[in-house]
């Protein structure tokens, strides 16, 4: 019994480990707690921590192979399936990543780093619950892990008061959010009589959609919405995003909106997707103002962290351009999206991470003539940032294409047409961060200075967006994935 | 002896030596020049011996295909191919882009990075020429656009970083219209035989589409490609980019990347919306002579010598478009030879411009004069480059533009008319009142330049061009007089290949 459960739950339960083992050789490797600052004989622990989740995308890919139908486990409550392993994967290579890119930061602005990784880790876990919940509440106590987590690592740079700030309004916006969302499932169970997504699903298809199940299901959406940071639900981003320490806003933009992606396609792609003719108007909504506001947002920023956070904002419309299309198609392009979006603005936070650290702030001139101080680091800010704005043949061109494919095939023309207006838009401050990289005369700026873990981190992120060029064989496994599920 | 792949050669070539480039060590200027110059090289001896191969062994059709699987699942694959249209807009590249990279050779600015940027916007032009698949189109499409935005941006003049940022966000906007069109189509083809959706352009233009599809995806299309093209009243990017532009980029921009505008609008929206077309040729046709009359109207006004020539491109783009819309064999192939011609016309007048500039450190017409006597070459050059413009015999542009006018005479399948008189006939005798403005502005520029009194205070140490400058002069200079003189290998390989094109 506890072996088959171990064998179904491997992912978790090992999550788990790794973050009780990272804590317990913090614990015992420790002297005496020193200061921020002089945590210097203790960057093997990010090092051990990017390797323990490495290792963990490889179980991962273990249980891939096994799970070629859907597992229900306790009755329904948790849902064990191929596209809910596509995301474990990008959560883990999130924690992987972000580990290692925030040795050096961790090292210089964090008392508690044991605590920090394994923070990590816990949260990872919550959304690992997320992606694969098959009941409401699941899907409550996933969200809480991930969340709680999260406020904790987004004020964990004790020497800025800004971060204090972030994970207040982080933490105050964010129980809101889950208020929402449990007087949304509220309402669910009293219609349905149920919180099984299974169950739910299956009152829909026989008694049709009966008003409470909209009412509450667009509470949830709302919750989502916040979730993601899609317009109007995005005002905590843009605050939570410069406030909190880089590496955890890289985390933060990338794993915990997938995360949500992968809760909202739980729901509304599943037990819901009957009663899409009610909902698909809010989601379409939702879509095509992040888009558009997310997009003119960003054009005024100079702040490049607040920017990121706005085009964040707009690549969650993007996002949801595959979730509006219900389909397996549109299922296929949104994880290969998030898939792709996860090296590529991770990737563009851990360089902000680099250069921040040597300019003392997060300004845009502060990219001064980097081409000339930097060339390599430049080049490889380049990559991500017009794979963010979806410049062929980058990854991010690929992930919208791939939307704006799903969405054109059921007839959103609309949707897909503001999507490809507002790319161009976005181009505008792309190209700014470009203009001063490249353009802009380095004056007296010293270059960026890079350490090995940080370096590695990136040159892995402009790598796998690079290698993106070639989608087919990361595409086959979400196409298996998303077909499996519908 | 069969070379295997010579368009993916064609293409890699530069790509490569862009890559090699990146690896040079910084200081070695030599090096960097000489990897580019053997890179063009390359792509001019194959593309020359591309073209000759065709026309000698009476080849016809798409030829010199190779292909290759990209993403299965959605019909995308690397499929490159070309035909006499292509070939011969591939040949025109090639002779610029090796132009392009003798006329920099004077760059000491971060050499390294112009040359590599140079290149890898070449890559995407050739691509762009030879794809034959529709997604790996548009991908080099952009692959052309996107260094445009550094080249100009770091390298250009004046108000370089505004120009910069509207070519680029003006061409991006092309490219959305283009991409929406594109992926209508490959959703609406209804092919005779069946099977999966796909991108290849040769399954896409054999394939049905419905005339109200036909109508709207052909316009989304000719907006996007119009825009490159550089169609009144979009066409605003275009003088302030060219003006702002270093030689070389001006020169590959005017003289090859509107092509690929007006190429998009034949290859995609005549190959394969036929009716569309039909629908839209009034509005085509009208646009075309308001920027034949108009372009060359602002570019008489103009006192910065880029910025005449940069109007006398959206002049002469008209001429293309024009040709396009009567839709005809003799019409069609003279919008395409139009193309040729531009493109080595204008070519050599940015890389004059460029030199006078050098020289003289001022692009002000008013400021020159009697320069013809301290360069006597570089005024000849203008002077050809001149004629060709206004379309005098003798010149590739008097045969271009011929063809293109008698077939816009003759274009009567058109049911068009106004107050009883074909819709076509009107364009066309508009057209050449443009021709007459042409003239205007081409002769005062000469005069203005290179006769008259010569301010010897100023100008009294200039001299002619020198060794690596007369490159670009030269070729460019005589192959205008050649295809004036001996047009017909040129009309034979576009002529063979625009059948499927035709209505």
């Amino acid at each position: 019994m506890i072996h088959d459960l171990y064998a179904q739950l491997r992912p978790e339960l090992l999550t788990l480990g790794a973050a009780l083992l990272i804590l317990l050789v913090d614990l015992l490797q420790a002297p005496a707690r020193l200061p921020a600052g002089r945590q210097a004989g203790r960057r093997w622990i990010g090092w051990l921590s990017g390797l323990l989740a490495l290792g963990l995308v490889s179980v991962v890919w273990g249980r891939w192979q096994e799970l070629s139908s859907p597992v229900h486990l306790w009755g329904g409550v948790v849902t064990l399936d191929r596209l809910g392993l596509v995301f474990k994967a990008i959560f883990l290579l999130g924690v992987a990543i972000a580990s290692v890119g925030s040795v050096d930061y961790a090292a210089r602005h964090f008392r508690h780093v044991g605590e920090y990784y394994a923070l990590l880790f816990f949260s990872a876990l919550g959304m690992m619950f997320m992606a694969s919940a098959g009941d409401l509440i699941t899907l409550y106590l996933g969200l809480e892990m991930a969340t709680l987590s999260l406020y904790v690592l987004c004020s964990f740079a004790k020497d800025s008061p800004r971060s204090g700030e972030a994970g207040l309004k982080y933490i105050i916006l964010g129980a809101t959010a889950s208020a929402v969302y449990l007087y949304g499932s509220s309402l669910i169970y009293g219609v349905a009589g149920t919180t099984q997504f299974r169950v739910v699903g299956a009152t829909i298809s026989w008694f049709g959609v009966a008003p409470g199940l909209i009412v509450g299901g667009i509470f949830v959406l709302a919750a989502f919405g916040f979730k993601i940071a899609a317009v109007p639900f995005h005002m905590w981003a843009p605050d939570v995003y410069q406030g909190a320490p880089t590496p955890v806003t890289g985390f933060l933009a990338t794993a915990s909106k997938a995360a949500g992606f992968a809760a909202l396609v739980r729901v509304f792609l599943g037990p819901m997707l009957d009663a899409s003719s009610a909902w698909l108007i809010f989601v379409v909504a939702l879509s095509a103002l992040s888009m558009a506001v997310g997009n003119l947002l960003a054009l005024s920023q100079t702040d490049i962290k607040r920017m990121l956070a706005y085009s964040g904002i707009a690549q969650a419309g993007y996002a949801l351009v595959g979730v509006a299309a219900t389909s397996a198609v549109g299922t296929m392009a949104t994880a290969f999206f998030l898939f792709q979006y996860l090296f590529t603005n991770l990737g563009a936070f851990l360089v902000v991470t680099a250069v921040g650290s040597t300019e003392g702030n997060d300004q845009i001139s502060g990219y001064n003539g980097l081409s000339r101080r930097s060339p390599v680091l430049a080049a490889g800010l380049l990559v991500l940032l017009l794979s963010l704005g979806g410049i062929p043949p980058m990854a991010g061109f690929w992930a919208k294409l791939f939307v704006f494919w799903a969405a054109v095939n059921r007839g959103l023309y609309g949707l897909v047409f503001i999507g490809v207006l507002t790319s161009v838009m976005s181009l505008y401050y792309y190209l700014q961060v470009a203009r001063a990289m490249y353009i802009e005369a380095p004056g007296e700026k010293p270059s960026v200075r890079l350490t090995p873990p940080i370096a590695a981190a990136i040159i892995i992120c402009v790598l796998a967006v690079i290698g993106l060029v070639y989608p087919q064989p990361l595409l086959n496994l979400v196409h298996d994935a998303a077909a499996r599920w519908f | 002896m069969p070379i295997p792949h010579p368009l993916t050669i064609i293409l890699l070539a530069p790509l490569t030596a862009a890559i090699l480039i990146m690896l040079v060590p910084r200081t070695s200027f030599l090096a960097v020049r000489l990897i580019s110059a053997v890179a063009a090289s390359i792509t001019l001896v194959l593309s020359s011996w591309l073209c000759w191969l065709y026309l000698t062994t009476g080849m016809h059709g798409l030829q010199f295909a190779d292909r290759l699987s990209w993403v299965a699942g959605a019909g995308i694959s690397y499929f490159v191919a070309a035909d006499g249209v292509s070939l011969s807009l591939v040949l025109l590249t090639a002779l610029v882009i090796l132009c392009g990279v003798f006329a920099s050779w004077t760059v000491t600015n971060r050499p390294k990075e112009f040359y590599c940027l140079l290149l890898l916007l070449v890559t995407g032009v050739f691509g762009v020429f030879v794809s034959q698949d529709l997604f790996f189109f548009f991908l080099f499409y952009e692959i052309a656009v996107l260094p445009m935005y550094l080249l100009i941006g770091i390298w250009g003049t004046g108000r370089k970083e505004y120009s910069a940022m509207k070519l680029t966000l003006y061409l991006l906007l092309g490219s959305a219209f283009m991409l929406v069109g594109i992926l209508g189509m490959y959703f609406s083809a209804e092919r005779p035989g069946g099977g999966p959706p796909t991108f290849d352009l040769t399954v896409l233009s054999q394939a049905r589409y419905s005339q109200s599809f036909q109508v709207w995806a052909f316009f989304l299309l000719y907006i996007g490609f119009g825009i490159l093209a550089g169609i009144w009243p979009l066409h605003t990017w275009s003088p302030d980019g060219h003006a702002s532009a270093p030689t070389a980029v001006s020169m590959l921009h005017a003289g090859v990347l509107m092509k690929l505008g007006a190429y998009g609008v034949l290859r995609v929206g005549f190959g394969c919306l036929p009716d569309g077309a039909q629908a839209w040729a009034w509005l085509i046709g009208c646009i075309a002579v308001i920027n034949i009359v108009y372009g060359a109207y602002v570019a008489m006004g103009q006192w910065d010598l880029k910025y005449v020539i940069a109007y006398s491109s959206v002049s002469h783009m008209g001429v293309v478009m024009l040709g396009l819309a009567a839709f005809n064999e003799v019409a069609m192939n003279g919008a395409v030879l139009q193309m040729f011609s531009h493109g080595i016309m204008t070519g050599l007048f940015f890389a004059l411009v460029g030199l006078v500039y050098e020289k003289t450190h001022t692009r002000d017409i008013n400021a020159m004069g009697g320069l013809a006597r301290r360069m006597p070459g570089i005024a000849l050059a203008f002077t050809i480059g001149g004629l060709a413009s206004f379309g005098l015999p003798g010149t590739s542009g008097f045969v271009a533009e011929l063809l293109v006018f008698l077939g816009t005479f003759r274009a009567h399948m058109h049911s068009y008319t106004l107050g009883g008189v074909p819709l076509f006939l009107i364009l066309a005798l508009i057209a050449t009142i443009g021709i007459v403005i042409t003239a205007t502005y081409v002769l005062r520029l000469l005069q203005r330049i290179f006769h008259g009194p010569l301010d010897e205070a100023k100008y009294g140490d200039i001299a002619d061009a020198h060794t690596t400058e007369w490159v670009a002069l030269i070729v460019l200079g005589l192959m205008l007089i050649l295809i004036g003189v001996y047009p017909s290998p040129l009309t034979n390989l576009i002529g063979g290949s625009l059948g499927p094109m035709l209505p």
